[in-house]
């Protein structure tokens, strides 16, 4: 008997991912980051409504080594999406489809994301 | 649908491996191993991983000459697509140390290690290497490739002036391998209804001709956010088609057109 239940072929299993590919999931993946994030910046205004005490509560949590993680998560995020969003632009204009150039803007949009992440955590600190 | 693992009936199995071709006295052996997907329709089995071993001083430098050499005198029931053998037909294409190219093109030496060979990715297998492309087909044809213009035909030929023509360089090359179009994610997930690269590549192509006066149907056609807008500037597209075109940004224009039409 033929069996025509015909197999699929493997695909992310085997494939070995350009940089262009990582850098797209990653724009996919970094805004839902940012759906969840702009929810807990929601709730740290809401909280900020609804009195000092809750305020506290909620800035203790966020302010703890395990928020500041996930706030560390948030801005990277961020930053990511802001870049590859501009790069977006790019493309939607038309520029920056040739193999070689979309490379490099995926090295300098991802070196450009951690730059401004570390940059914008040291004047957080150094704030006073 | 977004599927990231394999259905049951496609998981991978270790298959046979075949003994390294024996030494001559005094000869010199540049020994190459093959991993290459078998799949048999009349087995009822899943497919699996054979391993071949190849004397390189024996035999053509590319993988197809390669795959040619284990079907004469190993293994006769490897099945695979090739033609041309020079990389115009566009019948080997398959997934070759994690791309999509054309075995006739793609040295053995170019791949460090083991060669790794696949049939093209996230396609219903006919048997071995063929996939089967009856869908990838009926969307080429869904985007009318051919020339169609009311004007009435003039005696002689359309003209179209050299820049006319030079605005299809880049375009008419395409050998319809279908290495884009299956190496793109989005087109893994949304074949049903997405066209891939390739084939809006195709569309492109006569869209950019000056003598096509259906550019306003065309564009239509297009306008769907399955259709064309399933593509996210990925480039796997680009990054591995063996003609060296871009169909990243041939789909890139027809967004571009898309903008520029509603004023």
């Amino acid at each position: 008997m033929a069996n025509t239940d015909r197999p699929l072929s493997p695909h992310l299993q085997i494939y070995r991912w350009p940089l262009t590919m990582a850098s797209s999931i990653l724009h996919r993946a970094t805004g839902v980051g940012l759906a969840a994030g702009t929810l807990l910046l929601a709730w740290w205004l809401v909280a900020a409504a609804a009195g000092p005490q809750y305020f506290a509560l909620v800035q203790g949590l966020l302010g703890s080594w395990l928020g500041r993680l996930i706030m560390l998560g948030f801005s990277w995020a961020l930053f990511y999406h802001l870049c590859n969003g501009i790069r977006h632009l790019a493309w939607d204009l038309g520029h920056g489809f040739e193999k070689a150039t979309a490379k490099t803007a995926s090295i300098l949009v991802i070196s450009a994301s951690v730059i401004l992440t570390l940059l914008a955590w040291v004047l957080a600190y150094s704030w006073k | 649908m977004v599927a990231f693992t394999l259905p049951k009936n496609s998981r991978l199995t270790e298959g046979k491996s075949y003994p390294a071709p024996a030494k001559q006295a005094g000869q010199e052996q540049k020994l190459k191993t093959f991993r290459v997907y078998r799949w048999n329709p009349d087995d009822g089995q899943n497919p699996h991983v054979d391993t071949y071993t190849v004397d390189m001083n024996d035999c053509g430098p590319m993988v197809l000459d390669a795959l040619i050499k284990i079907k004469n005198e190993i293994d006769p029931t490897l099945t695979f697509r090739r033609s041309c053998r020079e990389g115009v037909c566009g019948s080997c294409a398959m997934n070759i140390d994690g791309g999509n190219t054309l075995a006739c093109t793609k040295a053995c030496d170019d791949v460090q290690g083991d060669v790794k060979i696949y049939p093209l990715p996230h396609m219903p297998v006919v048997k071995d290497l063929v996939p089967d492309l009856t869908n990838f087909y009926a969307q080429y044809a869904s985007i009318k490739p051919w020339l169609q213009a009311e004007s009435p035909a003039p005696a002689r030929e359309r003209p179209q002036s050299a820049e006319e023509r030079k605005k299809l360089d880049g375009l008419y090359e395409c050998i319809l391998c279908a290495c884009c179009s299956t190496s793109c994610p989005s087109y893994w997930w949304n074949s049903d209804r997405y066209l891939g690269p390739a084939v809006l590549l195709q569309a492109y192509r006569w869209i950019a001709d000056s003598r096509d006066e259906m550019t306003g149907e065309r564009l239509d056609n297009l306008e769907d956010p399955f259709r064309l807008y399933r593509c996210h500037t990925i480039m796997n597209c680009t990054n591995t088609c063996p003609k060296g075109l871009n169909p990243a940004q041939a789909i890139g224009e027809i967004k571009q057109l898309l903008v520029e039409r509603r004023g």
